[in-house]
């Protein structure tokens, strides 16, 4: 039960310090516009910003009154309005239809836009067309890492992966660049990098462009993190799909963490209020089941709970100095662990609850079966059931993706009888879905004598030359190939158990899913650590369609300390779940890594299914 | 980030010197006084708890401005290309600034926004602040970094890439040729910052026709899925369409058509706008789907407006009992077969809102139907209908149970509208597994059907 790091693990670097830089930066650019000001922030920056800064700071800053930013007039009175926002367009319209009202109605303020954590030419664009650009300033609040916990950072855009992996806009590269430029000098030089994916490729170049046009920089300093990993989502869809049965997976599957946050409703709480709870380390019974197996935090919580009885026990018989002492230093302490733990115990009951009334046996049954690959017709059957009875749309059609990932394609008649379907059970707008998912290359069908793995591999090797790069690139965003069963069978990601898996003493990362696969993406981060390069990865590779989009630059790994070359930044970019989050680092107890994470944002199976559907529910 | 503790407070000093040249001290003065005066007055709303960590915040006679003011003196000060240095280096040096104000309590920023919020505690902090004069910075030093234009017109297509990249202002006019202009796009391609490829298009697309702009973009398609993207976000539906047809990419072309039908919420004025989708040229597959899509609609219209009338009337008897919770408008096809199952069961096959009428007309299936219609009448508790559902008649006139779910599907929606156990027992009897029936039946408490199993058993 939670197991311990090894002592020769190095210490993570303290990154409260980025919190510290985007808050004196937005004071700084509060200040730029002086005197008394109303601030509309949009929805999506509330929460990210209420973890470095408040209302107090706020205020001292000469914010006056807040507003949301909606499609609404403002009613504010003002003389001075500011406006913190994501760079869109709708942002903008709005922004504009303000200053435009204020023309008609002759009244003059200031405006001034802060852009976090970038601005774009297209929002400007729009600026000048609704003819208010000149009565806005613009400015940018580079605010692009956010600390939810010691070891994970979050660049809180999930927008990224709808605006990457389907529309197939580079808008966020720059970001990342600037985030990995951020971190590289403030912790950095980064001794060896890799990475896979075309998206990590080209930041990983931008970055480096921005590194040589400010050389000097960082030389001469110690490298604090000694790798880094950058990975593409679309390189492993599959574990993304999944459901997740470790406690922080399973807590975020069914109550949503936001932005480290969690809203416990009344059914967890049992009372008539919803408790916002922050999960992270300081947190100490959650620090402890967090990574474990679902099925071992009842008993570990019911221990807790034992012990704690015990330690309240032990006050009877106190004499009065005892008593004093006990009430004085501990009983703060215990108070704080009952109450921690009576929300665990909540929110597993709770879950408990849900997951019986939603038969998640056969559901985990029918995904583990599809991640192995037999019974395909029962798994088809069952997703079938599950459409017809409308149970959750987005389930539905997470399940229809996993079938379609893992068998390279559903084949035509299925594919179609499927998709009609869900047409008529969830609606037929969602035709627009299907063709998104079709285009990211989630819910794809077989094209005809598409089995033919020889003449298959033949052509895609001549695919991958030069010559015809070009055709290539057209489709490389596109629809591909997932391979995963020929992948699944090179690294091993199915673990052959003889016997029971022993959830409690977990003897690889396929724990996070019950002992049935371990997270592709996991076990390729622990190949190439292992190696220190892709070699005798290729064929690998190859399959994940990632031919040139492998990397490796390890040219200053002489100057790092042994203890930085196990200290591992992991940049996920389109996201990453909590389950590769616990594999990783039990990957690092096994083998005296710490794993740093980087992610565009947190996500899991219905985030990525929301990001493409077309209708919002 | 290294800096001793003695150079530290020498930059801060020496920089606090300078901000001050530039405003009046007495003027500074005062505002400190109005600023502790703030500060002390939020005391009264935020939790008492963080008193402690409010009294630690130390003013020592740094005044509020001084932070942004040696900010912006660097910034203001270093060259362009030393600019984002000094301005990392001084921000490095902040974070090690312990005399920061320290968030002074754990207010939250979301729940400020939830539901109205205490006017009267955050009056006393808005007159506290109000009389704060504005303070008048010099105009130059107010303007972001962004904004300074370089008039220079010789920037390269790279160097101009680079600025456009950092976010600076930079004029495109110059690049008038065609070959200039795709030598830019190129570099930006090259570049990989979709923002500044945005940029690069949104000149093109105001510079160049139509045609010589999709035609270059048609042989790079990074370039291109940006322009699509750019023109799905603002909206230009127009001149998507015509991108779409150009490249002849009618699917595509067709769905983007589609996609417009979300926007328009009058029903007629939807099921108008379907009809114009009907001969787009979707896929023969989608085609059908959008037929159907313009048909649903056509239906619910119709017995929305009929069930409305027959509702406020008063009437009948099923909407007095169940008053209609919402609207069948837009509605999925499977919701509105429970809708009619529910409320038009008995109707003859030739209304529009009889159930047998919506599987013809789109032609659901047996098993989708069989479990629609048996959900809606278990919830009326209809169970006569439910017998009838699973009745089939062979050739001689014997009956016979058949059902396209499986009995122990039927169990289970039976149990979960609460059927009596009477009929529950009916039905877990015609399971044929053993051990499935064995099992339903202690699950829903079936003593007799699990005492005959293991008499029979045994």
């Amino acid at each position: 039960m939670a197991f311990p790091h090894r002592p020769d693990a190095p210490e993570l670097p303290d990154f409260s310090m980025l919190k510290r830089l985007a808050r004196d930066q937005l004071i700084y650019l509060l200040e730029q516009l002086p005197g008394k000001k109303d601030l509309f922030i949009e929805a999506d920056l509330m929460s990210p910003l209420d973890r470095i800064a408040n209302v107090s700071i706020l205020k001292q800053h000469e914010v006056d009154k807040l507003y949301k930013v909606e499609n609404k007039p403002a009613l504010s009175s003002n003389e001075q309005l500011c406006f913190l926002v994501r760079p869109r367009i709708k942002n903008m319209r709005y922004v504009a239809s303000l200053v435009n009202a204020d023309k008609l109605a002759g009244r003059t303020r200031k405006y001034k836009v802060i852009f976090s954590p970038q601005k774009f030419h297209a929002c400007e664009m729009v600026l000048e067309e609704e003819g208010v650009f000149g009565d806005v300033s613009c400015d940018e609040w580079a605010f692009s890492l956010l600390p939810l916990d010691v070891d994970l950072l979050s660049m809180e855009l999930p927008e990224f992966f709808r605006d990457y992996f389907l529309e197939g806009d580079q808008r966020w590269i720059n970001t990342v660049a600037q985030a990995l430029h951020l971190l590289s000098t403030l912790y950095g030089p980064f001794p060896s990098c890799y990475g896979i994916g075309r998206c990590s490729k080209m930041s990983y170049e931008l970055w480096r462009k921005m590194g040589e046009e400010e050389d000097g920089e960082t030389k001469g300093r110690r490298p604090e993190i000694g790798h880094i990993f950058l990975l593409d989502r679309d390189v492993d869809f599959v574990t993304a799909l999944c459901s997740q049965v470790v406690y922080e997976g399973l807590v975020d599957d069914t109550f949503r963490i936001k932005c480290g946050s969690v809203d416990f409703g009344p059914e967890v709480t049992s009372s008539d209020r919803s408790l916002k709870v922050l999960l992270n380390a300081e947190d100490k019974v959650f620090n402890e089941i967090r990574n474990e197996h679902f099925s071992n935090v009842f008993g570990f919580l019911s221990q807790k709970a034992r012990n704690l009885q015990a330690q309240y026990d032990r006050r009877r018989g106190m004499d009065i100095k005892q008593m004093k002492n006990f009430v004085s230093q501990e009983l703060k302490g215990l108070k704080q662990e009952h109450r921690l733990l009576s929300v665990h115990i909540g929110a597993c009951e709770s879950i408990m609850k849900k997951k019986t009334k939603q038969d998640f046996q056969e559901l985990i049954k029918t995904e583990h079966a599809l991640l192995e690959g037999f019974s395909i017709r029962e798994s088809t059957s069952y997703i079938e059931e599950h459409i017809d009875r409308q149970v959750s749309p987005i389930e539905s059609l997470r399940l229809m993706c996993l079938l379609s990932i893992t068998e390279n394609g559903l084949i035509p008649k299925e594919y179609r009888s499927l998709k009609t379907q869900y047409l008529q059970s969830y609606g037929p707008e969602h035709l627009l879905t299907f063709s998104n998912l079709r285009r990211a290359g989630l819910l794809t069908e077989q094209a005809p004598g598409d089995t033919l793995t020889a003449v298959e591999s033949k052509v895609s090797k001549l695919v991958t030359d030069k010559a015809a790069g070009k055709i290539t690139d057209a489709f490389s965003s596109l629809a591909k190939r997932s391979n995963f069963r020929a992948i699944s069978k090179k690294l091993n990601l199915i673990p052959r158990v003889d016997g029971e898996y022993d959830l409690k003493v977990p003897r690889d990362m396929a724990y996070v899913f019950s002992g049935a696969y371990v997270p592709l993406s996991c076990r390729l981060i622990e190949q190439v650590l292992e190696r220190r390069s892709w070699q005798g990865l290729d064929e690998v590779v190859r399959l994940l369609n990632c031919g040139e989009l492998a990397f490796t630059d390890m040219t200053k790994e002489d100057k790092a300390s042994s203890e930085s070359l196990r200290l591992i930044l992991v940049v996920f970019l389109g996201g990453c779940t909590f389950s590769e989050i616990s594999a990783l680092r039990f990957l690092g107890r096994e083998k005296g890594y710490r794993f740093i994470f980087l992610t565009t944002a947190v996500t899991n199976s219905a985030r990525l299914m929301e990001a493409m559907s077309e209708v919002k529910a | 980030m290294n800096r001793t503790k003695g150079d530290e407070e020498e930059y801060w000093n020496s920089s606090k010197f300078k901000a001050f040249t530039f405003d009046d001290e007495d003027d500074e003065l005062s505002q400190l006084k109005e600023s502790k005066r703030a500060v002390n007055s939020l005391r009264d709303f935020v939790d008492d708890e963080d008193d402690d960590d409010l009294e630690r915040v130390n003013w020592s006679g740094e005044p509020v401005g001084s932070i942004s003011w040696s900010i912006k003196e660097t910034a203001g000060n270093s060259g362009s290309s030393q600019e984002g240095r000094e301005q990392l280096k001084s921000r490095n040096s902040f974070s090690t600034y312990t005399q920061l104000p320290k968030p002074a309590s754990t207010y939250s920023l979301s729940s400020f926004f939830r539901g109205r919020t205490r006017p009267g505690s955050f009056q006393s902090l808005s007159d506290a602040l109000s009389d704060v004069p504005p303070k008048s910075y010099a105009p130059e030093l107010g303007r972001p970094k962004g904004e300074y234009r370089d008039y220079s017109n010789d920037w390269s297509p790279s160097d101009t890439v680079r600025r456009l990249r950092k976010g600076k202002v930079c004029s495109l006019e110059r690049f008038r040729s065609l070959q200039d202009k795709l030598q830019l796009l190129e570099e930006a391609v090259s570049m990989h910052d979709g923002n500044v490829i945005t940029a690069v298009l949104i000149f093109l697309k105001r510079t160049l026709s139509k045609e010589i702009l999709f035609r270059e973009l048609e042989v790079r398609q990074v370039a291109l899925r940006h322009l699509i993207h750019f023109l799905k976000e603002i909206g230009d539906q127009k001149l998507l369409l015509d991108l779409f047809r150009f490249l002849d990419r009618t699917e595509e072309l067709a769905l983007s058509h589609y996609r417009e039908h979300l926007n328009i919420q009058d029903p007629e004025k939807r099921k108008e706008f379907l009809k114009t989708c009907i001969g787009l040229p979707f896929s023969a597959e989608d085609s059908a789907h959008i037929q159907d899509h313009y048909t649903l609609l056509e239906r619910q219209i119709i017995i929305e407006a009929n069930d409305r009338h027959l509702e406020s009337a008063g009437q009948t008897e099923i909407f007095r009992k169940h008053p209609r919770k919402a609207s069948i408008l837009n509605m999925p096809l499977v919701t509105t077969l429970f809708y009619s199952c529910f409320y038009h069961y008995t109707e003859a096959e030739g209304t529009f809102s009889s159930p047998v009428n919506l599987k013809k007309t789109f032609k659901i299936p047996d098993k989708q139907y069989v479990l629609t219609a048996l959900a809606a009448r278990a919830k009326l508790r209809a169970w006569h209908d439910v017998d009838a559902l699973f009745t089939t008649k062979n050739w001689l006139g014997y009956t016979k149970k058949r059902a396209p779910i499986g009995f122990h599907r039927v169990v289970e929606i039976l149990h979960k509208n609460s059927a009596p156990v009477q009929i529950l027992q009916e039905y877990i009897n015609l399971v044929e597994d053993v051990d499935t029936k064995l099992n339903l039946a202690t699950k829903f408490k079936c003593h007799d059907v699990v005492i005959d199993q293991i008499r029979w058993k045994n």
